[in-house]
């Protein structure tokens, strides 16, 4: 069957296809639509065919990464085939099960998806997940277009179940939000059956198993490249001029064939450990040059450097050839492959940038607007942010936060802050952050009655990702009372304007109470609101 | 056949509607085709834009190089101005003449204009008027852009009207038709002014 996909959607398919039985996964641009997809097809099942439970799949969103992980494991670990994905900053969230879950090895197929975001469109950093990879020692995939994506998805499957390892799929923004056709298999997909693991051992990682383990690994690392070597999604063409070479990964490949069939010699690599054989085929035929065009950081790059001789000169985004950061285009490739650019028009100077700002009637607006003037009333506020839509706080017209750093941070950064000596030191952030990663920053507040108030703006979703369930929905104040925050220092708002005076008031209230408070803002997400009234109108 | 189409625009105005039409009809002529979309934070009110290749050979880029556009489509008039790097000198630019002013800088429209004019091919249209006089709703004014698009597509106008009908098909035989009024008030608009 032919379908016009998203990359996201085609790696879901292919997931589906390939017998999945759990996808586990906290949204992240630009992963989530992946999850979404397998959702929304779950969900067509369930009307068609509300018996079939041999073709259910295991979808609902995890808490946070590492939950995500860490279940998926145990779905692998039961025989079944299980789904991660995470937005590349997610990967640092889910690291320890991660890393781990290569030294224990699967016995049902897990595949770890990670976007990564160069140019960070939509990120706070621009780092390659191809170095976790390497680091877990595992195998990477990284497809070229949007039927590699869907047909590498079931590869990798394939590949896991075949080493017992998990396998890292790695794709970057282009690649998970752009549509092409790809060709879907027609044959129903098939679930593995439960199983349990062969050494229960493997999962007990006690050092003395653990040693053994890492030893296993160790050892398989030239099978890992060896299947490399070997794999049909790693292409050497021998070119015209072989003393030119060009390895090229990943969706990087599109951006050098945009500019035509070079005459140099071309190795595409979408499968790692790196292609040693093929990378001495390289050299055996002659190369003297080779240009790097990979897209993230300069990996490849870097781990060639000692796998050919020094008499070759690497060249790439540690040389400066290609642009050292950001995303590559099919103008910067063209300019390190030394061809003229195309006649260009010049950039027309009176366009201004536009940028992204809280929607209209967005309770965040509310929230921010009683914060700023209650915070205007102390000497010295100090008000640490978190990811979401909030993070806009920071631009105009509110310029309210003054820190953002990564999920969770706001909780306990106010909390540094405030055993500094910070007086008024106040965290902001969402609901879906909140159960993510500020729980157990607000227990450590709590352990030592840090005089912190967080302030929780509880739209009842996961607003920037377009609108996914929050774990904690309808259970914070429960969730705050069970940390032990004191329940009378547990106070709910509702971030309206006819409420400012309210709002201000319990706000101040909380910042001269010395000791941890937590103040909820809470009102739907207007994007969530009409699309909830729009299905009630619908239905009626 | 080879088009690169730069659709723009602000978060919210329904770019990625535009392109889904268009995909629909490429596809139904058997076209290769390759979508770059802009998802997450600039979704809020801030510019987007989606890269469109259609073509009747395989496309290697998602990414349009700068000089390769054969066509804006923008429904904003500064957001088209912001992708005309990206245009081919003999590129053509289709855009809504409705200025979404939600910055404070906004640029003086007749600058915005005049550097429009200077692009040398334009169709420039008020969509929402156009959308109005056909009698369909405001949040056609994207089909009524479409419509003007139209003729710089390569693709037959009645295979155009029929993915549009393809693509509306479920919501119900009156949202079909007021697009499609849309789509032909702009498409006969543009003949007019090309």
């Amino acid at each position: 069957m032919k379908h016009l996909l998203l990359g996201d959607e085609a790696i879901a398919q292919g997931a589906i296809d390939a017998g999945l039985s759990g996808v586990y996964a906290y949204p992240g641009t630009p992963s989530t639509e992946i999850t979404e997809y397998i959702q929304m097809q779950q969900a067509k099942l369930m009307k068609a065919e509300p018996d079939a439970a041999e073709k259910r799949i295991f979808c609902k969103w995890a808490t946070n990464e590492k939950t995500a992980m860490e279940a998926a494991l145990g779905m692998a670990y039961m025989g079944k085939r299980a789904l991660v994905c995470m937005k590349h900053v997610g990967m640092n969230v889910c690291a320890d099960a991660f890393m781990n879950s290569a030294i224990t090895g699967v016995n049902g197929g897990l595949v770890v998806l990670a976007a990564d975001d160069p140019s960070m469109h939509s990120s706070q950093n621009e780092q390659d997940s191809r170095f976790y990879g390497k680091f877990a020692m595992i195998p990477i995939m990284e497809p070229s277009n949007q039927q590699e994506a869907y047909d590498m998805t079931k590869a990798a499957f394939a590949l896991s179940e075949e080493l017992h390892t998990p396998v890292l799929l790695r794709v970057t923004t282009r690649m998970a939000h752009s549509r092409a056709v790809v060709c879907t298999q027609d044959e129903a997909p098939k679930q593995n059956a439960m199983s349990l693991p062969e050494n229960v051992k493997h999962f007990i990682l006690l050092p003395a198993f653990a040693k053994q383990n890492y030893a296993e690994l160790v050892a398989a690392q030239p099978v890992f490249t060896e299947k490399s070597n070997n794999s049909p999604y790693n292409v050497y063409k021998k070119g015209a001029n072989p003393k030119k070479a060009i390895i090229t990964t990943g969706i990087a490949y599109n951006y050098l064939m945009e500019n035509g069939e070079p005459e140099a010699t071309v190795l595409k690599i979408t499968q790692y450990p790196l292609p040693e054989a093929l990378i001495k085929q390289m050299v055996a035929d002659g190369a003297e040059e080779v240009l790097v065009v990979e897209e993230g950081q300069p990996v490849v790059e870097e781990m060639i450097r000692g796998m050919i001789p020094s008499t070759i000169a690497v060249k790439g985004r540690l040389t400066g050839d290609l642009p050292r950061m950001g995303e590559l285009n099919p103008d910067s490739v063209r300019a390190a492959l030394g061809m003229e650019p195309l006649p260009v028009r010049e950039k027309e100077d009176i366009v201004v940038s536009r940028p992204p700002a809280l929607c209209q009637g967005c309770g965040h607006r509310d929230m921010y607007a009683a914060l700023n003037e209650v915070a205007r009333e102390y000497e010295d506020s100090r008000i640490f942010g978190d990811i979401g839509c909030y993070t806009l706080g920071a631009l105009s017209p509110f310029h309210a936060i003054h820190a953002c750093v990564e999920m969770g941070a706001s909780v306990t950064m106010a909390k540094g802050a405030a055993d500094a000596g910070q007086h008024p030191s106040i965290a902001v952030i969402g609901d879906s952050t909140f159960t993510h990663s500020g729980m157990t920053g607000l227990l450590d507040c709590v352990n030592s009655n840090a005089n912190v108030v967080v302030l929780i703006s509880d739209n009842l979703t996961t607003g920037m990702t377009g609108g996914q369930d929050s774990a904690g929905t309808g259970r914070l104040e429960q969730i705050c009372y069970g940390l032990g925050v004191a329940p009378e220092h547990v106070r709910v708002v509702v971030p309206l304007p006819k409420n400012m005076e309210e709002i201000k008031q319990t706000l101040r209230e909380e910042i001269d109470y010395p000791g941890t408070s937590v103040v909820i803002a809470r009102r739907e997400c207007i994007q969530t609101l009409k699309r909830h009234l729009k299905a009630a109108k619908a239905g009626k | 056949m080879k088009k690169n189409i730069i659709l723009a625009g602000v978060g919210g105005q329904g770019i990625l509607s535009i392109a889904t039409v268009i995909g629909e009809a490429a596809l139904a002529e058997n076209l290769y085709l390759k979508q770059a979309e802009v998802h997450g934070m600039s979704q809020r009110g801030g510019d987007v834009q989606s890269n469109l290749r259609l073509s009747s050979d395989p496309i290697a880029s998602d990414l349009i190089p700068k000089g390769g556009a054969d066509l804006i489509i923008s429904l904003e008039p500064m957001e088209a101005l912001r992708y005309v790097d990206y245009l081919s000198p003999e590129g053509w630019v289709v855009t809504s003449a409705d200025p979404f002013v939600n910055i404070p800088n906004y640029p003086d429209m007749e600058a915005v204009k005049a550097r429009l004019e200077a692009v040398g091919h334009l169709v420039s249209l008020n969509v929402e008027a156009l959308a109005k006089e056909a009698g369909a709703p405001a949040q056609a004014a994207n089909m009524v852009l479409l419509g003007a698009a139209i003729p710089m597509l390569d693709i037959d106008h009645d295979k155009m009207i029929d993915g549009v009908r393809r693509v509306f098909a479920r919501k119900g035989e009156a949202v079909v038709e007021s697009n499609v009024a849309a789509v032909e008030a702009g498409y006969a608009h543009s003949l007019k002014q090309m």
